[in-house]
This record gives C-alpha cells, sequence and structure tokens, in this order.
C-alpha cells in the first residue's frame, strides 16, 4: 500500500514539473515544424514568468498576469522572426541572442523596478494559480488505489495544469486536422512549394511564431505564478532546452513530444526523490557505494544522453523538418 | 548560403566598410537599446556609459581586471571562430571549458609540488585534451552520422556540468569542506600573475587577477591565425566552410576537417581553464565557464573570426565586465546583470540582425564610389 502511494506521489510530481516542459515542447513544434529552429524557448520562458509575476503583483490579478507573460512571449518570437524571417539572420545566432536578453533584462528590470535582488514581491494566494480539489476527491480519497489516484494524481492541480494537457490534444488537431496545420508542416519541408501556391512562407512562419511565443508565456507563467509565489532570477533553469530535447526526443509531433517530456519529468522527478532516500553510507563500501552516489546524477543527466543517443541513430531516428534553420529566399 | 549572400552585396563597397565599419554600427546599435534600457530605469545612459568606461580603463587596477576578462574571451572566441571557418556551429563552449578545467586540476593535484614553469606545458596540453574530447563526440556524430552539432553541443554542456557537479560532490572535494571544491593549488604552482612578472623586471604594477595566460591566449591568436591561413589543414577547413560538395570535388574530405576543426575549437574553449582555474582561482570549482562560451560567439561575430578582431571584441567584452562590475557599484539601480543585455543586443546585432545594415551601408558607399568614379 505504501510502495503504491509513493508511486502515486511519484507521478503527481511528474505531472507538476512536466507542464512547463510541455508548453515549451508545443511551442517548439509550431516554430520548428514552420522551419524555424528555435533554442530560445528557454528564454521567451524566462521572459514570461517575469513579466507575469510582475503584472500579477501590481495588478492583482493572476489572469492579466498570463496574458501579460503571453503577450511578452509573442513580442520576443516576433523579434526573432524579424531577424530569421525578415532578414534571413541565423536562427541559432538569433536564439542565443534572446537567451542572453532573457537572462540579463529580467534581472536587470527586476532590481529596478523591485529592489528584492532579482526577485519578485511575494505573491498573494489569490494573484497566483491554487491547485483545484475536483468533486469528490476528499470523499474518495480512502478507496484503495483508484481514490489514491483520483484524489492525489487527477485532482488538486492548478489549471494551468489541466489547460496545458487540452492545449496538447489542441495543438494536435491544430497541426494535423486543419488547413493551417497542413500549411505549417507542408512550410517547413517544402517553403518553395508552399510559395508556389500562392501562400506567403513569410506569414505563416510568423503566425507560427506567435503560438510559440504565447504558449512560451504560458510556461513561465506556470513557472512564477503557479509552481512559485514570484519570479526569482533564473528560474527556467535549463527547462527550455529539456523541452527542446524533449521535442525532437518525440520527432517533432505534438503527443509523442508530450510523452517525452513526461519522460523526462519523470527522471527529475525520480532523481529529486532518490537523493532525499538513497542513504549511500548503507551499503557497502566500494563500487556498490559509488554507483548508488553517482545515480542521481545519471538520471539528472538522462535526458540530455538519450537525445545525444537519439540524434546518433542509436535509439531510433530522428527525422527533423526538411527545410528547418533554412532561411527561405524568393527567387526573384 | 551566408557567403555568397554577403559576397554579392560586396560589390563596389570598400572592405573596410565590411570589416570596421559594419562592426561598429552594430556596435552602436546594441548601445544605442542598451541605452534605452537604462532610460527606462529612469537613469541616466552617458553618465552610466562614461562610469563604464572609466570603470574599464579608468586606474591601473581597472586595466588590469579588463584584461584579465579579456583572456576568457580570447579563448571562447577563437574556439567560436575556428568552428565557424569549417561551417559549424560550436555552442558547447562552456562544456569545453568545464572539461578543460577539469584537465588542468587532474595536472595540479597530483603535480602541484613542481613549480609553474614546470606544469605550465602540461596543464596547456591537459585543457586542450581534455576540452578536445568533450568536442569530439558531437563532432564525430556530426561528419558521420549527421547529427546536429548545435543540438548535441548544448547537451553535453548540461551532461559536463552534471559530471561536474558529480565529481566536485563526491570524489574531488577538499575533506573536511563544505563547498564543492578541491583544494587550492600549492602557491608556487599557480600561474604567476602579471604584476609579479612585472616586478620580476622591476616595473612595478598594481595588483590584479591577469595571468600569464593572457601571453598564451595572444600565443594561440598567431597559431590560430597561421592555422587556418597559413596551413593546408586551414585552407581545407575554410574549404569545408564554404562549401561542402566542392571540397569533396577537391578530394577534401568534410568529415575528417569537420572533426579536426571541432577537436581544435574544443582544445581552446578548454584552454579558458588556465586563466580561470591555473590562474585566478587556484582550485576546481563549480561553474567556473560562467556563460563565457556563449559570449565567444559574440566575440567571434565581432571580431569577424579573425584572430585580430577577436582581440579587439574580447578587449570590449572584457572592459564591458570590468566597467559594468563598477557601474554596479556607482549606480546601485543599475545591476551588473545590464553587461549581459548589452552582450545579448550585440550577439543581435552583430549576428542576428548582420543583414539588417549591411545592404544599406554598402549601397551607401557604392554610390559615393560610383560618383567619385
Amino acid at each position: 500500500m505504501e510502495d503504491i502511494r509513493f508511486f502515486i506521489l511519484l507521478l503527481d510530481a511528474t505531472l507538476r514539473v512536466s507542464v512547463p516542459l510541455i508548453l515549451c515542447a508545443m511551442a517548439g513544434v509550431f516554430s520548428e515544424r514552420s522551419g524555424i529552429v528555435d533554442i530560445s524557448l528557454e528564454g521567451k520562458m524566462l521572459l514570461g514568468a517575469f513579466a507575469a509575476a510582475s503584472i500579477a503583483w501590481l495588478t492583482g490579478s493572476v489572469w492579466v498576469g498570463l496574458l501579460a507573460g503571453m503577450g511578452v512571449g509573442m513580442a520576443f518570437s516576433l523579434l526573432h522572426g524579424f531577424a530569421c524571417i525578415t532578414h534571413n539572420g541565423n536562427q541559432v545566432v538569433s536564439g542565443v541572442a534572446i537567451n542572453i536578453l532573457a537572462t540579463g533584462l529580467t534581472i536587470v528590470l527586476g532590481i529596478a523596478f523591485f529592489r528584492e535582488g532579482g526577485r519578485t514581491p511575494s505573491l498573494a494566494a489569490d494573484e497566483r494559480f491554487r491547485p483545484i480539489t475536483l468533486p469528490f476527491a476528499d470523499a474518495l480519497a480512502d478507496v484503495p488505489v483508484l481514490g489514491g489516484i483520483y484524489s492525489e494524481l487527477i485532482s488538486g492541480h492548478n489549471i494551468l495544469v489541466y489547460i496545458t494537457f487540452a492545449l496538447v490534444g489542441l495543438v494536435w488537431y491544430v497541426v494535423y486536422r486543419t488547413r493551417f496545420g497542413l500549411r505549417l508542416r507542408a512550410v517547413g519541408e517544402s517553403p518553395a512549394a508552399v510559395d508556389t501556391a500562392g501562400i506567403s512562407v513569410a506569414r505563416l512562419r510568423y503566425q507560427a511564431l506567435m503560438l510559440n511565443g504565447a504558449l512560451c508565456g504560458i510556461a513561465g507563467a506556470y513557472l512564477s505564478t503557479a509552481q512559485s509565489a514570484a519570479f526569482i532570477k533564473d528560474m527556467s533553469a535549463g527547462k527550455g532546452f529539456i523541452a527542446l530535447a524533449a521535442l525532437i526526443f518525440g520527432k517533432w509531433k505534438p503527443v509523442p513530444a508530450m510523452l517525452a517530456c513526461l519522460l523526462f519529468g519523470f527522471l527529475e522527478a525520480l532523481a529529486a526523490r532518490m537523493q532525499g532516500m538513497l542513504d549511500p553510507s548503507q551499503f557497502a563500501e566500494g563500487l556498490g557505494r559509488e554507483l548508488v552516489k553517482a545515480l542521481p546524477f545519471f538520471i539528472e543527466a538522462l535526458p540530455y544522453i538519450l537525445v545525444v543517443l537519439l540524434l546518433a541513430g542509436f535509439v531510433g531516428k530522428a527525422v527533423a523538418p526538411k527545410a528547418i534553420g533554412i532561411p527561405y529566399i524568393k527567387e526573384r | 548560403m551566408a557567403g555568397g549572400a554577403a559576397a554579392s552585396g560586396m560589390q563596389g563597397a570598400p572592405r573596410w566598410v565590411g570589416t570596421v565599419l559594419l562592426p561598429l554600427v552594430n556596435l552602436l546599435a546594441a548601445l544605442i537599446v542598451s541605452g534605452l534600457v537604462i532610460l527606462a530605469i529612469g537613469q541616466d545612459p552617458i553618465r552610466a556609459m562614461g562610469i563604464l568606461v572609466n570603470g574599464a580603463f579608468g586606474y591601473p587596477e581597472a586595466i588590469g581586471y579588463t584584461l584579465f576578462y579579456t583572456t576568457n574571451f580570447i579563448f571562447t572566441g577563437l574556439a567560436v571562430a575556428v568552428a565557424f571557418h569549417c561551417g559549424l556551429f560550436n555552442i558547447g563552449g562552456e562544456g569545453q571549458a568545464t572539461l578543460g578545467g577539469l584537465g588542468v586540476a587532474l595536472v595540479m593535484l597530483p603535480l602541484d609540488f613542481l613549480p609553474w614553469w614546470a606544469l605550465l606545458p602540461l596543464a596547456i596540453l591537459a585543457s586542450m585534451a581534455f576540452g578536445a574530447a568533450w568536442a569530439a563526440i558531437p563532432a564525430y556524430l556530426q561528419a558521420r552520422r549527421g547529427s546536429h552539432i548545435v543540438i548535441t553541443t548544448i547537451m553535453f554542456n548540461f551532461i559536463a556540468a552534471t559530471v561536474m557537479v558529480y565529481l566536485l560532490v563526491n570524489v574531488m572535494i577538499a575533506p573536511g569542506q563544505m563547498s564543492p571544491e578541491t583544494r587550492r593549488f600549492a602557491p608556487d604552482a599557480t600561474l604567476p600573475l602579471l604584476s609579479e612578472v612585472f616586478a620580476w623586471m622591476g616595473v612595478k604594477v598594481p595588483r590584479s587577477p591577469v595571468n600569464l595566460s593572457l601571453v598564451v591566449a595572444l600565443i594561440a591568436c598567431i597559431g590560430v591565425w597561421v592555422l587556418i591561413w597559413r596551413t593546408r589543414w586551414g585552407y581545407e577547413i575554410r574549404t569545408v566552410g564554404q562549401n561542402q560538395q566542392a571540397a569533396v570535388y577537391a578530394g577534401i574530405s568534410p568529415a575528417k576537417n569537420i572533426v579536426l576543426a571541432m577537436l581544435i575549437s574544443g582544445a581552446l574553449a578548454g584552454m579558458m581553464a588556465l586563466n580561470e582555474i591555473m590562474g585566478a582561482n587556484e582550485r576546481l570549482l563549480l561553474n567556473f565557464s560562467a556563460g563565457y562560451g556563449f559570449v565567444g560567439i559574440a566575440v567571434a561575430l565581432m571580431g569577424r573570426n579573425h584572430p585580430a578582431g577577436i582581440i579587439l571584441a574580447s578587449l570590449l567584452f572584457g572592459a564591458l565586465y570590468q566597467g559594468g562590475a563598477d557601474l554596479a557599484f556607482e549606480i546601485p539601480a543599475i545591476s551588473k546583470e545590464m553587461v549581459i543585455v548589452i552582450q545579448g543586443l550585440v550577439i543581435l546585432f552583430a549576428g542576428a540582425l548582420e543583414y539588417m545594415f549591411r545592404p544599406h551601408l554598402l549601397a551607401l558607399f557604392r554610390r559615393r564610389t560610383a560618383a567619385a568614379g
């Protein structure tokens, strides 16, 4: 019974750490399927987190904060588009620039506006996204196994968690079942063909980037107004890159990318639990103890190792959208 | 593809427009936007600029610190530039520098009963070997299996960080100490400060962390120049970087040169550890790469991938680092991270938006030359 409860709590933690990864991975689906490399998921999430926490504190409304986060994410996506689509700039360089700008700007503006060493003021309970208890969760909590799953795992998350999983379905629908999605996939494979059909490549890619920025902004708002009660400097802590890894691991497809995010989130939750639980001194001195000490670190690095192995073609094969990273220059 | 567009746009305009004026215009644009950020937080950008310049060059210690930071940027800038010449984007400088630090520490810890001049060659070799080894896997995977080097080097940065935390927390930590660092190296084993070197020659210079690795960095600049423009290896690397298909027809193996360029690039990034670990910190510690690997991209872009340009760009970024620290001290409302904003803007204007001003600038000078002729 205790084991089941441990496992349910582990999955519960997995869900919570996976949400920002999933949102960023969905953002990546839009930009990368349209042919724009985006390594600035990390930076836009950080900027979104800062904007959401600041505005939620100023207005007292977490929803206005969320909109602000989305708006800032979109603004920096626009900048990425301006550099990469309008001026045919290098997409990786633009991404690096946005990431560095995000690190600097959030701290500089945070210190200047709030004078708390880069933090934003703590948000009150009603300025945050609070856990929602689903109907009957408390009543059913005592039912063996299923009750625990319902009350701990499914109930008790904030609204953004539920929105995120709904969004994955929506992204899937948009990408595979709408005209926009068809064009999006086409423009990432063969922009010249899309252009020949009389559809503007630049316009499509800008649209994809707008969706991308909004999703990164939601991810940021989740970090600063749902998971925490303030913006803390560098709080994105590499999550944007894990999301990028998951996007590649999911072969640029929404549902597999979500599953990869859940896998990586599970590894993160597991590594965190293990560091607290496994006491190396309980193991016999020697190789065994050293391995126990190394295990949490190995699990932490596993997402990165898996992506390298995947890209190397040792675990399946990841084929990127054909036109990814190449500026589209219309022939005159 | 980028080379073609640039070359066709160059026609008719003098060479210095592209190599000198354009980087300066891009820098100016970055500084103007930085000024707007400073205005937005209610401060005076002109005064801030004055403090920054004075903080970087205004007094002897300041110059020493500026040169200390410059040393890091020269190494990481050269690293990015060598990879660029082969058409590769090495954003793994952080991880390669981290591993370089491990190499230096593995030489220093067992051997630091030796004097620094005996250890320096070993430390250089170790930092190069470890940095190159960390670049070797992404390089091999790009060359032989087509794995995108941008993604693999990003992943290797994170793997390096995790490996380093593991090693310092569990294996290399000095006994009886809380923070994850190795013990200090023996005082006579670490690199002499330039102030000490000058003292031997009877010249008194105030103390600052700039040390002999600056000289190593300048030698590395000459080495890279010779390699890229005066050797067969460099010629092959540049050919692969310009046009892989043409290289194949010329009997040059892209795979071999991709690996070669990345090994050199990783070795250069690894050498940054000489300055930080053998020079300034005198022990191995976490996160000493501190973003220098990423800023190396800005240095290489500003410096047009040429060692002379890289030295100037490194000096610029070194000055920003040192001046930024003084700026934060003088005007507390402007934090030292303002420098990171400026760096980001330089990468944006000099890198991502490099084609924004270029056509206008070239057109301007083309017209002048045409009118004059």
